[in-house]
């Protein structure tokens, strides 16, 4: 089908709003922000899924873009920011070992996955193709950030925002999971953050904080 | 239909049920009830299909065939017998002051939860769906693992949800690269997630792409199926959870995500012609039975000891699904069969002997037979089954993973067979001593359950002596199907 440029532009403006905004994750120290650019990666995806579909006629994703503001611009933010506030760690930062490594193997990551992409983007038919290698390296700077943190909300938020990157390469290879599917991983998400809320809570009264540290006790063999 | 409908309504209610009235004197038994009656709806179930053939039913949502049918009979079946179990088992927790009514609300309420998802990733015929199922079991299990809210069970609590969530994050991307391969077959509807549909064009899905979903999904569900090297959160979680939960996640969970990967491979097969998913499932496995091997017997917890046996043993599987062929299928049919059956009973034992021993250390624990001979005996029984001694059912399919190795692989039977030895050199020397070592201590005068031990350790002996034809019939049909 043939789609107009401008949406093909725009649509790639907002994959690359979202690499950098996965860059920016990797770096940020303070909890607050990091649920802002969390928001905001949210807001990016939202507005390219909906660009998509008002690009290519496909209905359904207007519901999946819808489904994205209502979740994760809206709703997980405000449930971590009141979890923040509850466990009065909003004003927290972490100190991050050497973010200039950090960046130098993100962008070898970004590297690797456009290459990885290749083959599959050629394969595939919609307009969005040329934005699965910036989903997959958005999916790899998550897993990045995941590894590098050492306290508990952070390393959710890496997960949270792997998630978004993979629900970005469903929109850019596929148009978009069934329906079905989508609620369903969108509720796995959403009982996620209730639970981990939960388990933070234990966590804190346990050891008085959320560093993981703590929690590297047991290990293998014995 | 109204039989799959009853298999996932009647858990479903029941965890509904149980949180909403809370821990009241009459819980455990709701929670037994409960699992009673999916196991009633289950074998109607099974007989239906049995008789009928598979189902296929509500807008293709479901799907039912001799490979899934089993499963979630016995699925029902153990989920029944652990929630006997830890009725006797939670209580005397309680009554030593470790759990409160709180935390046995939500036990008994996840407990449902959880075998419901694990009935719907069995039963469902998209894709995506038993996605969902398989990450909402790793949810429900997670503040069940961190029960007791020990530091150490927090710990592996924390370790079981990111490892297993990452982990799934990329059984995610192999699902989506499934459904973009799919999707130009099927087109974009709900259609081209469904297994029934995807399985009638596999011979057709790009082959390159289906190469790329396959590692990652076999990465991402070999992740729940505890594969090294992605196995590092099972040990923790099982050692740290209360035992019911060590049960139904060694005897079942581990099961359900190995049909997970099962069904993939049968796709993937399908789509390329080279040998590519067997041989990775077959690498799989066997480092898998190694490194597990080789760390048996540096363990110290005895829980954390069964743990890595279940490594071992989901190694196996996985060989066997991956050489394929009608012989291995049936063996790793028969194995995950009397693995479940054999483990969770092996387990409800170990959970009664530290309870009466106060300890999870091995050194600690010593003559189980003068404390208390069922429990001793049990132990030991349960002990020589899954360590895969003749004439229980364990030594039926590892012998014939072994012979259809020997005959197809021959490179890898000398590494499955030292595995194998060193296994059995590593938990025997350290489970002999907890059952007829001396002991101090005295004798107690609580009686265990030790009902649905035996009555598991029986099934597997029955199993290892006389496979019952139906069941043998079925999973000859199963065997077939997986190719």
């Amino acid at each position: 089908m043939s789609v107009p440029p401008v949406y093909a532009q725009l649509i790639n403006l907002f994959a690359a709003i979202l690499l950098l905004l996965a860059f920016a994750m990797l770096a940020q120290r303070r909890v607050l922000s990091l649920i802002d650019l969390f928001a905001a990666q949210g807001l990016a995806l939202a507005a390219s899924t909906a660009i998509v579909a008002f690009g290519t006629g496909q209905h359904h994703l207007y519901w999946s873009a819808g489904l994205t503001l209502a979740l994760k611009v809206l709703l997980l933010p405000w449930i971590l920011h009141r979890l923040i506030r509850k466990l009065d760690v909003r004003w927290d930062f972490e100190r991050l070992i050497n973010v200039p490594t950090t960046m130098l193997i993100g962008i070898v990551l970004v590297v690797f996955a456009f290459n990885l992409a290749v083959p599959i983007s050629q394969l595939a038919s919609t307009v969005t193709r040329s934005t699965l290698g910036i989903a997959m390296a958005c999916v790899m700077l998550s897993f990045l950030m995941m590894i590098t943190r050492r306290k508990a909300i952070p390393q959710v938020i890496g997960f949270l925002s792997m998630e978004n990157s993979l629900f970005f390469a469903a929109t850019s290879a596929t148009y978009g999971m069934p329906m079905v599917v989508e609620l369903g991983v969108a509720l796995d998400v959403l009982v996620a953050v209730l639970i981990l809320g939960v388990f933070f809570f234990q966590i804190r009264e346990q050891f008085d904080s959320l560093d993981l540290k703590h929690l590297e006790n047991l290990k293998e063999g014995e | 239909m109204i039989e799959i409908l009853a298999v996932l309504g009647i858990p479903l209610a029941g965890g509904l049920l149980l949180a909403v009235v809370g821990e009241r004197d009459g819980a455990a038994m709701v929670n037994i009830v409960t699992s009673l009656a999916t196991l009633v709806a289950a074998s109607v179930l099974t007989v239906h299909v049995v008789a009928d053939g598979p189902l296929l039913v509500l807008d293709r949502l479901f799907f039912v065939d001799s490979f899934n049918v089993f499963l979630v009979a016995l699925t029902a079946f153990v989920g029944f017998t652990t929630s006997l179990f830890s009725r006797p088992y939670m209580r005397i927790e309680r009554e030593r002051g470790h759990l409160n009514a709180a935390r046995l609300r939500l036990y008994h309420s996840m407990y449902q939860l959880f075998n419901f998802t694990m009935l719907l990733a069995l039963l469902t015929n998209n894709m995506g769906i038993l996605w969902v199922a398989l990450e909402a079991a790793t949810l429900t299990t997670v503040l069940l693992v961190s029960l007791y809210r020990t530091p150490a069970s927090l710990e592996a609590a924390w370790k079981y949800f990111i490892l297993c969530g990452v982990g799934i994050a990329q059984a995610l991307f192999g699902t989506i690269l499934l459904f973009f391969a799919a999707e130009k077959l099927l087109g974009g509807g709900g259609g081209a997630l469904l297994w029934t549909e995807l399985d009638a064009v596999k011979g057709e899905l790009e082959p390159t792409v289906l190469s790329l979903a396959f590692v990652f999904l076999l990465v991402g569900y070999g992740t729940k199926v505890g594969l090294v090297p992605l196995h590092n959160w099972l040990p923790d979680a099982h050692a740290e959870g209360p035992t019911p939960v060590s049960a139904v996640l060694s005897g079942l969970l581990l099961n359900v995500a190995l049909y997970a990967v099962v069904r993939c491979k049968v796709l993937v097969e399908g789509a390329i012609p080279t040998a590519f998913a067997k041989n990775l499932m077959m690498g799989f496995g066997l480092v898998s039975v190694i490194v597990a091997a080789f760390l048996l017997s540096r363990q110290k917890d005895i829980k954390r000891l069964f743990a890595y046996s279940s490594i071992e043993h989901m190694g196996i599987i996985t060989f066997a699904f991956g050489m394929g062929g009608p012989i291995a299928n049936f063996a790793g049919l028969l194995h995950m069969t009397v693995h479940s059956l054999t483990k969770s009973a092996i387990f409800f034992t170990v959970g009664h002997a530290t309870q009466k021993t106060g300890t999870q250390v091995m050194d600690d624990i010593r003559g189980l037979v003068t404390i208390s001979p069922l429990l001793g005996w049990g132990l030991a029984l349960g002990t020589l089954a899954i360590l895969g001694m003749p004439p229980f059912g364990v030594f039926t399919s590892e012998f014939l993973v072994l012979t259809t190795a020997m005959r197809e692989q021959p490179w890898a039977t000398p590494f499955l067979l030292g595995a194998l030895a060193l296994a059995f050199a590593a938990v025997f020397s350290k489970v002999q001593p907890m059952v007829f070592g001396e002991t101090t201590a005295k004798r107690l005068p609580l009686r265990p359950s030790m009902l649905p031990v035996f009555t598991h350790l029986a099934l597997v002996l029955m199993l290892g002596l006389w496979i019952p034809p139906f069941l043998a019939e079925w999973y000859r049909q199963a065997a077939r199907l997986i190719g």
